[in-house]
């Protein structure tokens, strides 16, 4: 077991070594002169005076791949990862800047997800062939379906456009105002928590105000995921003979339910909450555009819009690096849950 | 036959068998419905003018127009075209790759099983969403440069279920059996393993359709997929974008430039999502039971 989490960790730094090297990979297919064009911020008015060669030669960009790559990583390690063009600050500031916002969005969405997910497969296992059951198997074939941006500009055309409940973007602008002064002091960059330490509640419930609609629109494909795979699940253990033996002890059907199926049921849904939590941390580009909400996805979309590449490879090792981190938590959670299963 | 009337005797999976074949209708009978303009490129949508605003539908244009004069029902009806293809084109290939890798590394074993299954998992951790996006703007604009950009991230599910399934079909008597008689290697994977593992992939293949168009619909709308004015449904929705907000008063005044499009790429995934899940019941009666319900 120790053995078996040591070679995983070990694991960790190569593996991120190969992801970067494919990642910078990627960016070789363009010629050096499109590389440039990060650098130049208008080129109508300057292509005339620009020493297009010289500057080449200057950052570098002719060289073989492995020198690039080399350099990348030696600055990686002091702890630079570059200028984002397209950001106008450094990767890592455009980072610590844009990722509270998404942790804040993804761990509002997780909640919905699991929560609702958890608790309406378990209504829907129970009522099982009634009227709600049925109609959560017909609501979660078009949850799954849904794509998310659709969904999420149906709720801005509603809650938006048309009852002007829950507006778009991050903070309004009042609040905006009040967050960047220096009395208000910034513990984790979520808004949401860093506006009850400072004891505005107006600043928190404004926050929630502009997160309820990204978040409901980036859960409701994943919730309707663990909807089904809870159902489906929970009918299976219901029909063990442990819970026969359950029920015929005279036990209160709660307490079968509650106790003995559920917490056996819940094991498939940990099983793909890694990749349902991995899939979250690369998939709320979609979302953050549409809601014009400043995290990590639109940063990405923008910077890979701008051909800025030291934020690309910025923003994706961290994802990665996470991405391997919460799947070997996953991995490490199910032996825990499940003592038949050992690791090798 | 019997295989058939099981998939249409589950209403929702005949409801899914409804969905694609109207899709299936719509594309092959789209320059009947929607006659191109210019024949040589059928795929650029029927424009008339370049009025920037809105028209509601009228009788030249039943679906009403988007801003640049793009005619809605036209892009509708060839951008199902562009779903079938990005569907079916990525969705064989990455099976394809993904049940040699996983199937045969699982089948041969050894150091190569060991380097197929560690290249899956570099390839698990990447973000897959973010992935596509840089490769297909790397590659340049196109249709075709999303297709390879789902393709080359989009192989690593098939490769691990395939795997997952070859390790279990191996150990099984019949191939055992396969193997006294003297029968080849090759033999073996061909005529006995990989028909008996190949229907978890043919499902995930099925739903998957859906949920590749679904991502290249995505694409499209980030402004990162299909050139402008390609009959694309993300496309179309990306166009409604700056509609979306109607006028003051009026909120839902341009209401058609998005609900169709929105209306066709949800029925399209719809369909193909529904009929996977209902061969993933007829194929393992295990989750048939557990979704029945045995108690």
């Amino acid at each position: 077991m120790v053995y078996y989490i040591l070679k995983r960790l070990l694991l960790i730094p190569i593996l991120l070594l190969i992801l970067s090297a494919l990642i910078f990979s990627l960016v070789m297919f363009l010629n050096p002169y499109e590389r440039l064009s990060v650098f130049i911020p208008n080129p109508e008015a300057a292509i005339a005076g620009i020493p297009f060669e010289e500057l080449i030669t200057r950052y570098g960009l002719d060289k073989p791949f492995y020198v690039q790559y080399y350099n990348w990583l030696k600055e990686l390690f002091h702890g630079n990862l570059g200028w984002s063009a397209s950001a106008r600050m450094s990767v890592f500031k455009a980072i610590s800047r844009y990722f509270p916002a998404t942790v804040e969005l993804m761990l509002l969405s997780a909640l919905i997800t699991f929560a609702g997910g958890i608790f309406l497969g378990t209504y829907a296992a129970t009522h099982h062939n009634r009227l709600a059951d049925q109609a959560a198997r017909v609501a979660t074939s078009i949850g799954v379906s849904l794509p998310e941006f659709v969904f999420g500009l149906a709720m801005l055309v509603i809650f938006y456009a048309w009852l002007g409940w829950f507006p778009p973007g991050r903070l309004s602008y009042w609040a905006n105002e009040i967050v960047y002064l220096s009395e208000f002091k910034r513990y984790t960059g979520m808004n949401v928590i860093d506006s009850v330490l400072n004891g505005r509640i107006d600043i928190c419930a404004d926050a929630l105000r502009h997160l309820i609609l990204p978040a409901l629109s980036y859960s409701i494909g994943l919730l309707s995921v663990v909807l089904r795979l809870m159902r489906s699940s929970l009918l299976e253990t219901l029909g063990k003979d442990y819970v026969t033996t359950a029920r015929a002890k005279g036990l209160l059907e709660k307490v079968v339910i509650h106790k003995h199926a559920r917490r056996n049921a819940l094991l498939p849904v940990i099983t793909v909450a890694g990749s349902i939590v991995a899939r979250m941390l690369g998939g709320a580009v979609v979302v953050e555009v549409v809601f014009n909400y400043p995290g990590m996805g639109r940063f990405i979309v923008v910077s890979a819009q701008g051909l800025d590449f030291p934020a690309i490879l910025g923003a994706a090792l961290l994802i990665g690096t996470l991405i391997i981190i919460v799947n070997l938590i996953i991995d490490f959670l199910y032996t825990v849950l499940n003592p038949t299963v050992t690791l090798r | 036959m019997g295989f058939f009337l099981r998939l249409v005797r589950d209403p929702l999976g005949a409801a899914g068998f409804v969905l694609v074949l109207f899709w299936v209708i719509i594309a092959l009978l789209a320059p009947v419905i929607s006659p191109p303009q210019n024949q040589r490129n059928p795929y650029a949508i029927a424009r008339t003018g370049f009025s920037s605003i809105p028209q509601p539908p009228s009788e030249k244009a039943v679906f009403g127009r988007t801003s640049g004069g793009y005619d809605i029902l036209y892009g509708i009806v060839w951008g199902s075209r562009t779903a079938f293809r990005v569907g079916l084109i990525v969705v064989s290939c990455t099976s394809l790759i993904g049940i040699i890798l996983g199937g045969l590394g699982a089948f041969i074993g050894g150091w190569i099983d060991e380097t197929v299954m560690r290249v899956t998992d570099l390839f698990m951790s990447f973000p897959f969403l973010i992935a596509v996006i840089v490769m297909s703007i790397v590659l340049g604009k196109g249709l075709d440069k999303v297709i390879l950009a789902l393709i080359i991230f989009g192989w690593r599910h098939y490769a691990r279920i395939m795997r997952s399934e070859v390790l279990s079909v191996r150990e099984r008597d019949f191939v055992s059996a396969a193997k006294s008689l003297g029968a080849s290697k090759l033999r073996i994977f061909f005529r006995h393993v990989l028909p008996n593992s190949v229907f978890p992939v043919f499902v995930l293949a099925t739903i998957d359709i859906g949920t590749m168009v679904r991502i290249a619909a995505a694409l499209s709308f980030l402004g990162v997929g299909a050139e402008p004015g390609y009959a694309d449904w993300g496309q179309m929705i990306n166009f409604s974008r700056q509609w979306l907000l109607g006028i003051v008063g009026d909120p839902f005044c341009y209401w058609y430039t998005y609900t169709y499009p929105a209306i066709a790429i949800l029925t399209f995934v719809l369909g193909w999502s529904l009929l996977g899940d209902v061969l993933r019941d007829i194929f393992d009666p295990r989750m048939q039971k557990a979704r029945r319900g045995s108690s």
